[in-house]
């Protein structure tokens, strides 16, 4: 909280923690000093499911040029599995 | 300071212990002191925004080595408990703790030490990084202390679009309320905070004729004293530790 940057959003899906898979509901997205990474700064992404206890939540700590990476190949993925399967809908629907 | 003898007898008691909280509430902290009736001198630790770890209980138990009652309150406690670095995480998430919990916290902490038996009446605060910023809160928003020790708090300028309700006023606004000499250590390659934000607080600290004294240390960033962290200088974590004790003899009394 030294920089007081943080992004919410609701998220579906899974994480895998200490104990196993949990349901997630929430990425938090923080610019902060890191606790692990050997950087001044980093982008932390803490997976959490906010309504169970603090132990379920997947971390990450990146640096911010491999964050941006990050975003890239998230996105290059979307585009391209969205793609394929707009691809196969239009074929079936022929 | 404290000059050891190899034959000299030492001795402490470090546990965790329960003391009042703000509004009535009982939070967990860790005290350490130096065994013996003292009169000691004290110094409240705010933690810093990794949570309440390791390093603060070390931190804490440092202080009692070099003869305070020394007290590090749970300021997350409101967050439930875990592992400390997944109790700060939900803290991350929710935006931090309320300033206004921060203060009734400290100032409750501040009047455990002053309570004690073995107390001189002299209690100082201290806190790096998140902790550091509410030192100088702390410091400005209560009467009672007698020394103040912010290392490299980030956010005491604040811009009015950081403002939230949470953080309703930006630290430096209190400067005038300042009520006790104040110790400010700094890297001159942190951004948060960065030398340019330093300077603008020294300027409302010499605008208020407040007694302080700022160390700007070149090649360290934020966070030089975390042996255990990346940003760890030796060099300067030894000066800045020298200031802390020389600065709190100072204006506390000599410690146990």
């Amino acid at each position: 909280m030294c920089t007081g940057i943080v992004e919410n959003t609701r998220v579906s899906g899974s994480g895998r923690g200490p104990e196993g898979w949990f349901p997630l509901n929430q990425a938090s997205v923080s610019y902060d000093h890191p606790d692990h990474t050997p950087s001044e700064r980093a982008v932390i992404i803490d997976f959490l499911n906010v309504t169970a206890g603090p132990e379920s939540r997947v971390a990450v700590e990146l640096t911010p040029e491999s964050a941006k990476n990050l975003v890239h190949a998230i996105l290059a993925s979307l585009s391209r599995g969205e793609g394929s399967e707009a691809r196969a809908r239009d074929k079936s629907s022929q | 300071m404290r000059n050891y003898r190899t034959d000299m007898y030492e001795g402490m008691i470090a546990e965790t212990v329960t003391v009042p909280g703000q509004n009535g509430r009982v939070i967990n902290a860790y005290f350490a002191r130096p065994l013996g009736s003292g009169p000691f001198p004290g110094v409240v630790l705010i933690h810093h925004a990794p949570g309440w770890d390791e390093w603060y209980r070390e931190t804490t138990r440092k202080f009692a080595h070099h003869g305070y009652l020394a007290i590090s309150p749970n300021i997350y406690y409101q967050f439930g408990h875990g592992a400390p670095e997944d109790i700060a995480a939900k803290v991350r998430a929710a935006g931090g703790v309320p300033d206004d919990d921060v203060v009734g916290d400290i100032a409750e902490s501040l009047g455990y030490l002053k309570s004690l038996p073995q107390s001189n009446g002299k209690v100082g605060v201290f806190g790096t990084c998140s902790g550091g910023r509410q030192v100088f809160l702390v410091a400005c928003r209560t009467k009672g202390f007698d020394a103040a020790v912010d290392c490299w708090g980030g956010r005491v300028v604040m811009s009015q679009q950081e403002l939230t309700p949470k953080y309703p006023v930006a630290p430096i606004d209190y400067t005038k309320d300042l009520s006790c000499p104040l110790l400010g250590l700094f890297g001159e390659e942190d951004q948060f905070p960065t030398p340019q934000q330093v300077a603008q607080h020294e300027q409302e600290l010499k605008k208020y004729g407040k007694t302080y004294e700022f160390h700007m240390y070149p090649k360290a960033g934020h966070g030089f004293f975390y042996y255990d962290r990346s940003g760890y200088r030796q060099e300067q974590a030894v000066d800045g530790w020298n200031k802390v004790f020389t600065f709190f003899e100072k204006y506390l009394g000599a410690p146990g």
